[in-house]
């Protein structure tokens, strides 16, 4: 019997996977070629001079892509650690478990521009809450005025939003541990802190790889948070990738130029979260 | 009895317009301080046009500024002529674009799309020319030449005028004029309290009233409120401290360039001097005000929490609406000038007083070319702009709309209507005249890729106010982008559209 009409009925879902997923990608890769602004619409082909610019002539670039590392792998670390510790938490049987549960998961039910308004009013230096309070300490740093202060501000509010998130695939993973290991250390007389180091955490190993690489992706991409709260600034102090290609892109409407910056990052990002989880692996799993 | 008679008749007649006003304001209160005033856009035209079954699709800004005003215009439009408006709001940050896009794309998904004047030469491409039979009308003649240079391209006016703007001065005039703090501060630093003739001064005062209670209130006041925040319109506010120190009468011909060769001015040391002082500026702002931007400035001089402020007329609409702790209590006046200016062409300073006005782009509209209503398109933005609408507007702070009329400079219109103590509105009204009749203003940049160089000017200062580097080191960077953007976009492009905003500065448009 033929089958081979079988291949019809992939159609529709290579269909939406090239409209949705291919068909951007080469049209970027196509953009990147011409010099579309906004003063010359349209798709010429200036072959790679977008691409030279950006590695020869673009030191912005490349500043913006070390800050975002920095910001992302520091937000990712400390929305991992606390994430894992309020998971812990709720995993055993305290009161108000569900309330905890439920509680911890506001933050990222909120809409991200909407709460970096309201974290933006709480750090205003002069009519913010934030430093009314600090003040009967006799402190009022300058959460968004200053270069170094300004970069733990976006990381603060970026923890506080996105911490959720790791702590819900981290309790998803706690809950589906198999009880037998814990059994089997507590008749061994472990304690809770042996059995965390030895037990919960070479178990929860896969889980956490695949919970920091998720959201390593997610935060690589910030871009609402800077906008709303420092606009990248003050100077370039927390600009990041995604931010300074939005400016690029959207703002000055070199489109030609922020596409060929868009599929550099994209190929930078693939190289590095694959060498990253390759490491993680490496490192959590060796056992 | 024929006397009579003629009498009231008479009486009819030249009270007409009064009964059109009562009928008409009666249904839209918006404009129930005037009533409706005659003339080609009046409610009463409109009222008998008929656009029933016709759908006009606008792009605004977010509410409320211009978008307040977009709407509720477009809702007294549907009543009168039947259309059916959709108004869309849009971020300023994203006007630019979301027009742009389906621009190039050969698409027209809106008939009116808002945006800053200086958008002309992107956008003028795209947009339908204003008509013969609105250019004529009583009340485009009463727009002011400035304003009608700002919405026209070489002669052709693409951007229906609605909103006038320009920078100058604000200041605290129950300190400034105060006998009492000017025998303090004479005693203390020496000098005169005054308005400030020069950004020096200004700096002088602004330190002197900075961190402390000076109107008793309880709370701490500031120096000056300023526009700082990176991308957030701050390359205005630089431009408008520049221009006492860079745009030197004696030398036509160029402030951001110099037309013959398009080299850059902006790393002169004009503009550097200007930034210098900007950067002393962050020490008497209140605190987080190196991240203040447009409303921030508003709300924070408008609230009284600063001496100073200068930019747009918002923040001084602000302060003088009811709700406000200061009305009555604010002064306006030029933008400081300096004790010395620039000469490019000798390359030395003139020590000599320099004072001129920045007449900064502003809210500006145009009809798409590709709209398939365009009568219906500039009937609306003619009824936007009528008489009522737009003294009931001017009257608003929040509406963003601001004097571009020659009538607009009438002092009875803000004492009458909106409470102003007269001295206050002699003083706003005459600063704004002075702006018109200046021999030495300067006009936005209005070239192709506008944005690329604002955005490198807004990249550049914030750098330097953020002290990663100096006044000089950032400029020189600024300069160095704007010479690759010239190359980029062509220097000829560059060039022939410069010439255009050269020729108004230099008196000759």
């Amino acid at each position: 019997m033929n089958f081979k009409h079988k291949y019809f009925f992939l159609f529709p879902g290579l269909f939406v996977l090239i409209g949705i997923l291919i068909f951007p990608i080469i049209f970027v890769v196509r953009l990147s070629l011409s010099g579309w602004n906004s003063y010359n619409p349209g798709l010429d082909y200036i072959g790679l001079e977008n691409y030279i610019r950006l590695f020869t002539d673009d030191p912005r670039f490349w500043e913006s892509f070390f800050r975002l590392s920095f910001l992302s792998v520091t937000t990712v670390i400390l929305q991992y650690v606390i994430g894992f510790a309020l998971a812990h938490m709720v995993w055993k049987d305290i009161k108000f478990k569900r309330f905890f549960r439920v509680l911890f998961l506001v933050p990222m039910m909120t809409t991200p521009v909407i709460m970096t308004v309201i974290w933006r009013t709480f750090f205003h230096e002069s009519l913010g809450p934030v430093n009314d309070l600090l003040s009967v300490f006799g402190v009022a740093p300058k959460w968004l005025t200053d270069p170094v202060i300004a970069k733990f501000t976006v990381i603060i509010v970026e923890v506080w939003q996105w911490t959720p998130f790791m702590f819900l695939l981290l309790l998803a993973g706690l809950l589906s541990l198999p009880k037998e290991p814990f059994l089997a250390a507590a008749i061994d007389g472990a304690s809770p802190v042996r059995k965390f180091i030895y037990v919960t955490f070479p178990l929860m190993a896969p889980i956490s790889i695949g919970a920091i690489i998720i959201r390593l992706i997610e935060a690589s991409k910030i871009m609402d948070t800077v906008y709303v709260l420092t606009s990248g600034g003050p100077g370039t102090s927390t600009e990041t990738s995604s931010f300074y290609i939005f400016i690029k892109g959207l703002r000055e409407f070199q489109m030609g130029y922020a596409a060929s910056m868009s599929f550099t990052y994209l190929i930078i990002m693939i190289i590095s979260l694959t060498i990253i989880a390759k490491v993680l692996t490496k490192v959590l799993l060796k056992e | 009895m024929k006397t009579c008679l003629t009498a009231i008749i008479s009486s009819l007649m030249i009270f007409s317009p009064m009964a059109y006003a009562d009928k008409w304001s009666d249904q839209f209160p918006h404009i129930k301080a005037t009533g409706d005033i005659p003339g080609d856009c009046s409610y009463e035209k409109m009222s008998k046009k008929n656009y029933k079954g016709k759908t006009l699709k606008i792009n605004t800004h977010a509410i409320p500024v211009m978008g307040e005003p977009t709407a509720l215009h477009a809702e007294q439009f549907e009543k009168l002529t039947g259309a059916k408006v959709e108004v869309t709001h849009t971020p300023a940050g994203d006007l630019y674009s979301k027009a742009m896009v389906p621009f190039q794309a050969g698409q027209a998904p809106y008939d009116v799309v808002f945006g800053f004047s200086n958008f002309i030469n992107d956008w003028k491409r795209y947009l339908a020319p204003v008509p013969k039979k609105y250019m004529n009308s009583p009340e485009m003649k009463d727009v002011t030449k400035s304003h009608m240079g700002v919405s026209s391209w070489d002669g052709t006016m693409y951007q229906y005028p609605v909103d006038g703007d320009r920078h100058y001065l604000k200041y605290r005039k129950d300190v400034i004029d105060n006998p009492e703090m000017q025998k303090k501060y004479k005693a203390d630093t020496g000098n005169e309290l005054r308005v400030p003739k020069t950004w020096k001064e200004y700096a002088q005062m602004a330190k002197y009233f900075n961190d402390w209670d000076w109107d008793g209130d309880g709370e701490k006041e500031y120096g000056s409120a300023e526009v700082m925040k990176k991308d957030d319109l701050m390359f205005a506010a630089f431009f408008s401290r520049s221009v006492a120190y860079a745009k030197n009468p004696r030398t036509p011909g160029g402030f951001f360039f110099d037309l013959e060769t398009m080299k850059p001015n902006i790393n002169n040391p004009g503009f550097v001097e200007a930034l210098t002082d900007w950067v002393e500026a962050t020490k008497y702002v209140p605190p987080g005000g190196t991240n203040f931007g447009l409303g921030d400035e508003i709300g924070s001089f408008g609230g009284g929490q600063t001496l100073f402020s200068f930019s747009w007329d918002d923040a001084f609409i602000a302060a003088m609406q009811d709700d406000s702790p200061i009305k009555n209590k604010v002064g306006a006046a030029p933008l400081p000038g300096a004790d010395k200016v620039w000469n490019r062409v000798s390359n030395s300073w003139e020590n000599q007083y320099n004072q001129a006005p920045y007449i900064v782009w502003g809210w500006a509209v145009g009809v798409a070319k590709k709209s398939k209503v365009k009568d219906m398109a500039f009937d609306y933005l003619c009824f936007f702009s009528n008489g009522a609408n737009h003294q009931a507007d001017l009257a608003i702070g929040r509406f963003g709309v601001n004097p571009f009329k020659n009538s607009d400079f009438d002092p009875n219109i803000y004492i009458n209507s909106m409470g102003w103590d007269p001295e206050i509105a002699n003083s706003y009204t005459q600063t704004l005249l002075d702006m018109e009749k200046s021999n030495n203003r300067v006009f936005p940049l209005r070239v192709p890729g506008v944005f690329e160089f604002t955005s490198a000017v807004a990249t550049g200062t914030s750098k330097a106010l953020a002290g990663q580097l100096s006044p000089q080191e950032a400029l020189d960077e600024v300069a160095k982008e704007w010479e690759a953007i010239v190359s980029r976009v062509g220097k000829k492009a560059v060039q022939d559209a410069y010439a255009v905003g050269v020729k108004m500065e230099d008196n000759k448009l």
